[in-house]
């Protein structure tokens, strides 16, 4: 009986959870005509033709790359800076750490949308508008502070004692991180990177202020989705979703430490 | 980071008071903060529900749970818009909610559930489309809660045969509320910062804070007023962050 209560509630779940996602990739490769056919329920084939058009003829390829750059270049930069930091959270003990804690978690409920604003007059001043690096910088201030809170948390699991005897046999503390800590670490950076590309690659909002012509994809779709017909529509919905779910796939066993982290 | 932050937010105060009261007072912003309140009330307790029920059941950790898991975090993965775009697959007018109620003649001509004329319908779809974007976020952090709590409460509690009921409201609940509490507030400042699966939905049938700051800034291009919707999702989200940093100082710091 249990068991039973148990498959019918996952079957729910599965369905509310899983038809909205399956429908759009269904739709995207739905050809136009049986898409708008009241009668079909379903296409009765299949095609790539929204997507390669979307990519191919109407440029979103470009505005994938763009992404893809934006996004590594932010998360090289927040690496850069924010695994330092970590490691200083872990092996350190300093005056006033408790707030900066604090303050690197407030970062997370810090809305992005109050700083584009103001980032587009300074961008404008600098003549740095309009670019690739323009909104990776401000990606950089939304996934830094991620980082710093997930390298905390990684290298926290990492005994001290190896470094420690790295040191004793002659390594400086640098070359003991370098080729201890860090090779140990790997996996759990690793997944926190990407973590970090999708969240640059599905931010909107100061993609969509800070671009005009060289938008990123989201920015790209959310100011040509009005004059598009559903099936592009879905496409591009598609050609979003379709990397962050399987880049999440990847990480699967880390989402939930990664938002409930705080509360460990 | 803070510093970073702060520093490129200074332009804002060369404005005058004049324009920040004018667009306060405004019809507009009235609309957009209250469209915003009623959204939120509504999404957010019903979210909190639910996420804890899902969590609860996910947590008994029966055979393929970790699969219910991946499944129910994939809304996490997406962008507002995407999220957006995938509910607009159920309901648009040529959607499958509509094909399916027309196959089993349920119905006889779609039924229009957007359109600046169908405001009631569209706010439905808002909801139902916030709760299954926004849930898996409350649920993971509810998840994490769940697991840290040690077994052996729950086996002392059997032991002194407590019946489930007894064993949820005596013993999970207390527990979990240090999580319920920063999902709570987590939630609420994301919900101030909602606009890009409202955008794709309805455009600005509903006007909503940050939807309005993006429309001030991209189509009309008036900084100004695009600040003050700005501004005043600060304020508020610094509300409840405050709030939030104070749960979850006792708990953190610890570790």
């Amino acid at each position: 009986m249990r068991k039973v209560g148990i498959i019918i509630f996952s079957i729910i779940i599965l369905i509310f959870f899983l038809a909205p996602v399956l429908l759009t990739f269904l739709y995207a490769l739905t050809p136009e005509q049986d898409y708008y056919n009241q009668s079909k329920l379903l296409p009765s084939y299949l095609t790539l033709k929204q997507i390669k058009d979307l990519l191919i003829l109407l440029g979103a390829w470009k505005a994938v790359i763009r992404s893809v750059q934006v996004a590594l270049i932010s998360i090289i930069l927040s690496f850069i800076l924010g695994i330092p930091a970590a490691y200083a959270m872990v092996r350190y003990k300093f005056k006033g750490k408790n707030l900066l804690k604090l303050l690197i978690l407030l970062t997370r409920t810090f809305p992005l949308i109050v700083v584009a604003i103001p980032l587009l007059m300074v961008y404008m001043k600098l003549n740095l508008n309009d670019t690739v690096i323009s909104v990776a910088l401000a990606h950089t201030s939304m996934v830094l502070p991620f980082m710093v809170i997930l390298g905390t948390s990684v290298l926290a699991t990492i005994p001290e004692e190896f470094e420690e005897a790295a040191m004793v046999d002659g390594l400086s503390r640098f070359q003991a991180v370098l080729r201890i800590t860090l090779p140990l670490a790997l996996p759990g950076l690793t997944a926190a990177s990407i973590i970090a590309f999708v969240m640059s690659w599905n931010e909107v909002f100061v993609a969509s202020i800070l671009t005009l012509t060289n938008r990123t994809l989201p920015a790209y779709v959310i100011n040509t989705a009005y004059a598009s017909t559903d099936v592009y529509k879905f496409a591009a919905g598609v050609i979003m979703a379709l990397p962050a779910m399987i880049f999440i796939f990847l990480v699967r066993k880390y989402l939930v430490t990664v938002w409930g982290l705080a509360l460990k | 980071m803070q510093a970073f932050i702060l520093a490129f937010s200074k332009p804002k105060l060369g404005f005058t008071l004049e324009n920040f009261i004018n667009v306060i007072f405004s019809q507009g912003f009235r609309e957009a903060f209250s469209n915003t309140l009623i959204i939120s009330g509504i999404v957010i307790p019903l979210q909190l529900a639910f996420a804890l029920a899902l969590a609860i059941f996910v947590n008994k950790r029966f055979k393929g749970y970790m699969f219910l898991i991946y499944i129910i975090t994939i809304p996490l993965a997406l962008s507002e818009i995407t999220a957006g775009l995938m509910s607009y697959s159920i309901f648009s007018t040529m959607g499958f909610l509509n094909k399916l109620l027309l196959k089993i003649n349920f119905i006889e001509t779609p039924i229009y559930f957007f359109g600046f004329t169908y405001k009631f319908r569209e706010f439905i779809v808002i909801i139902l489309s916030e709760l299954w974007r926004a849930t898996p976020l409350v649920f993971v952090i509810l998840l994490a809660g769940l697991q840290s709590i040690d077994k052996e409460y729950m086996e002392a509690a059997e032991v002194d045969g407590a019946s489930s009921w007894q064993k949820f409201s005596k013993i999970t609940l207390p527990l979990l509320k240090p999580s319920l509490l920063s999902a709570l507030l987590l939630r609420t400042t994301f919900a101030f910062q909602v606009f890009g699966n409202i955008w794709i939905l309805v455009g600005r049938d509903i006007p909503v804070l940050a939807g309005e700051a993006y429309y001030w800034q991209t189509e009309i291009r008036n900084s100004n007023i695009a600040s003050t919707y700005a501004i005043v999702i600060a304020i508020i989200t610094i509300i409840f962050a405050f709030f939030y940093i104070k749960t979850l100082r006792s708990s953190y710091l610890e570790s």
